[in-house]
């Protein structure tokens, strides 16, 4: 595997076998101003939410990105839907900078990009039925003419797993699980390119999760989707994603495939994420030794000097962790991550027995 | 065996609406002595939250009909006035809920909401209880617990709520403290951090923990014994190891087998349980469960299987032999993980 994250200064290592990323993000920045009085507003400082972020998302891959809340994964995936317009940086879709398109010029765009939200219930209009909901974005974007439109619905909802018969039923008259698939219903709805899921089954049951974890890896064979998958649950990020992206405070600190992360993380911080994943196995789990991280997330107002992670990091050395800012580096091929004393590559499997 | 600390007993609470009998707990029995941490497993909609909420008397709408005995050191709460009951919950027993957002009222300050719950019980003047208060944060790991007492919950982060519940609901340092998934609304490493902190106050205050959860992932390690809720009836209760090594139920074998594991090989598929949780007015006839059963008989159509004990207080409601149970689940279920 070629390197996907790189300096923006540097070229890629070398071409990558799965040919031109389809998307491309590069230095993004998103700080929203914090502001004081009411009629003249002064700006007092900035939310650096996302704060340089270099991220290749190849064709047909999942890419999952995990972190704590707060940490920006929500507004990197805004940013890369233009729901949210980026404070610096470019984004590049199948080679097309977005960031700066006019709304008539990114509409083309928006066809092949869509999301998937946390709650399914307050991403669904309470009051049209299932049949309107999923068919609204053909009316938008008039793919399909009038009179097939209800076809093409019931079509997607027999393909999600939902019963054709209950167009015409409210989102109240589903279950949680059910609501999602109408929801991944919508999103397939324009044959798009790439499905951003932003926390898709962290409001489920864990026997629905597997439902629709499953659901989500059959479409994507069918259609071929690429997926970013946000979610802060490791296991669940590591089950579907072929690389993982870990955000920490608005930056990318660490970025592999799910098993060499899993097997030699190198960032402390994903080394913390992953012991505190729980395991569904009483001795295992007795076994397994934790690094518990103290304190919570910094605020991203004044996010810490030198490497971010230092004021709760177990490894962190003074000065060089307070001063110097660390760049992500190769450790593994395909393997990239931000910090001055990594982990060793057996570190963890120590831990956790 | 030690003495209960609370003993429920075929306990049911049955709705009744427009639409018919809500059959929310159905005839659950269990037992918790001190010290111990029982989990209860199951779906949304298993009757999890209701039996507790129940055994707390807080269910009081009026077509709530409520039937068995939850004694509580040999007393019987179901039969308690509720001013005599009111003493005991809070005092005794008390609860932390998912979103500590909503169980925290965001006009007051942090402090003043323990100070009160402290006042409803004890003798105590305004400014001890809010002494007890910081005592209280401290111990729960509130960094400059002075301070924080005098902000508003919406100057907490999720987990430092979930924190400032749990001081609140341990202020009284009751007997049984019950948690209605906990960590659910909460980062992994933080989710850590309040599972370990329920543990390390559960030995300090000697105090019993119920730990109701959807996720069998989550409570491995901090439960003695676990029982698996389905359409608000017990199908499997046993010890912690049983269900995790020796289930005998296809439903806990469901849950199981949904989860994603962070040690497992990738490109399992997983397996999740067919279908959805049944409506709790038109529950399948015979096994509850039969329609999202892979091994589902005829006789699972026909009878309601007992829950029936097999090793230990080790008990299951499932009509497969306990010879078929422990093949199929040392070979499809075990084999998997």
């Amino acid at each position: 595997m070629s390197v996907q994250v790189t300096e923006r200064t540097e070229p890629p290592a070398e071409p990558s076998p799965r040919g031109e990323p389809l998307v491309r993000l590069r230095g993004v920045k998103k700080h929203f101003p914090i502001t004081r009085g009411i009629i003249f507003q002064k700006k007092i400082g900035n939310v650096h939410a996302v704060d340089g972020i270099d991220l290749d998302v190849y064709p047909g891959e999942t890419v999952g990105l995990v972190g704590e809340t707060g940490c920006g994964k929500s507004t990197t995936a805004r940013l890369i839907m233009r729901l949210m317009d980026a404070t610096e940086g470019e984004i590049l879709f199948q080679g097309q900078d977005i960031t700066k398109l006019t709304p008539r010029k990114l509409r083309p765009f928006r066809r092949e990009m869509q999301m998937i939200f946390q709650d399914p219930y307050a991403s669904l209009n309470p009051r049209h039925t299932v049949g309107s909901i999923i068919g609204a974005p053909f009316h938008l974007h008039k793919t399909v003419p009038k009179n097939k439109v209800k076809d093409e619905v019931r079509e997607l909802m027999e393909l999600v797993g939902l019963n054709p018969e209950h167009y015409n039923r409210y989102p109240h008259e589903f279950s949680g699980g059910q609501r999602q698939r109408i929801g991944v219903a919508r999103a397939l709805a324009l044959r798009p390119k790439l499905i951003v899921c932003d926390e898709p089954v962290s409001a489920l049951d864990v026997s629905i999760q597997a439902q629709i974890l499953n659901l989500l890896e059959d479409l994507q064979e069918e259609f071929k989707l690429t997926y970013l998958f946000i979610a802060h649950d490791l296991s669940v990020v590591r089950h579907v994603s072929d690389r993982v992206a870990v955000m920490y405070l608005g930056r990318i600190v660490e970025v592999a495939d799910g098993k060499t992360l899993y097997e030699t993380p190198k960032h402390p911080y994903t080394g913390a994420l992953l012991s505190a994943v729980p395991i569904p196995d009483p001795e295992l789990a007795a076994k397994k030794r934790r690094i518990i991280l103290e304190g919570d997330v910094p605020s991203p107002i004044n996010p810490p000097s030198g490497c971010r992670f230092h004021p709760r990091c177990p490894r962190a050395q003074f000065p060089t962790c307070k001063e110097f800012d660390p760049d992500l580096e190769e450790f593994h091929p395909g393997q990239l991550a931000a910090c001055h004393f990594p982990l060793e590559d057996r570190a963890l499997m120590e831990a956790t027995g | 065996m030690p003495e209960p600390l609370l003993e429920v007993k075929d306990l049911k609470v049955h709705f009744s609406t427009d639409d018919g009998i809500v059959k929310a707990v159905d005839g659950i029995s269990f037992s918790i002595a001190p010290g111990e941490t029982l989990g209860v497993v199951g779906e949304s909609g298993s009757g999890k939250s209701v039996s507790f909420l129940t055994i707390m008397g807080l269910i009081r709408s009026k077509g709530a009909l409520i039937s068995g005995e939850v004694l509580f050191r040999g007393q019987d709460l179901l039969k308690l006035p509720s001013d005599e009951l009111r003493h005991i919950r809070g005092a005794k027993i008390s609860m932390i809920f998912q979103d500590p957002m909503t169980s925290l009222h965001p006009f007051y300050k942090v402090g003043a909401q323990i100070s009160e719950a402290i006042r409803a019980h004890q003798d105590v003047s305004k400014k001890e209880a809010l002494n007890q208060s910081v005592e209280m944060l401290r111990r729960v790991g509130i960094p400059r617990p002075e301070e924080r007492a005098k902000q508003y919950p919406h100057e907490f982060s999720g987990g430092m709520r979930q924190r400032a519940m749990i001081a609140m609901a341990l202020s009284l340092n009751p007997d049984l403290l019950i948690a209605d998934e906990p960590t659910t609304a909460l980062d992994v490493t933080v989710q850590a951090q309040i599972l370990d902190l329920i543990d390390r106050l559960k030995e300090e205050f000697d105090a019993a923990v119920v730990m109701i959860t959807h996720d069998l992932g989550v409570v491995a390690e901090h439960c003695d014994d676990i029982m698996v809720m389905y359409a608000g009836k017990a199908v499997e209760y046993g010890e912690a190891r049983d269900i995790y090594y020796n289930s005998h139920h296809p439903y806990t074998w469901g849950l199981l087998q949904s989860i994603t594991r962070i040690d497992e090989d990738l490109g399992e598929r997983l397996r999740p349980i067919k279908g959805l949780p049944p409506s709790l007015i038109f529950v399948p006839r015979g096994c509850a469960f039969h329609p999202r059963c892979p091994y589902v008989m005829d006789v699972c159509k026909q009878e309601v299987p007992p829950l029936l004990p097999s090793a230990g207080h080790h008990s299951s409601a499932c009509h497969l032999s306990l010879a078929e149970k422990e093949r199929i689940f040392d070979q499809e279920v075990a084999a998997q993980r």
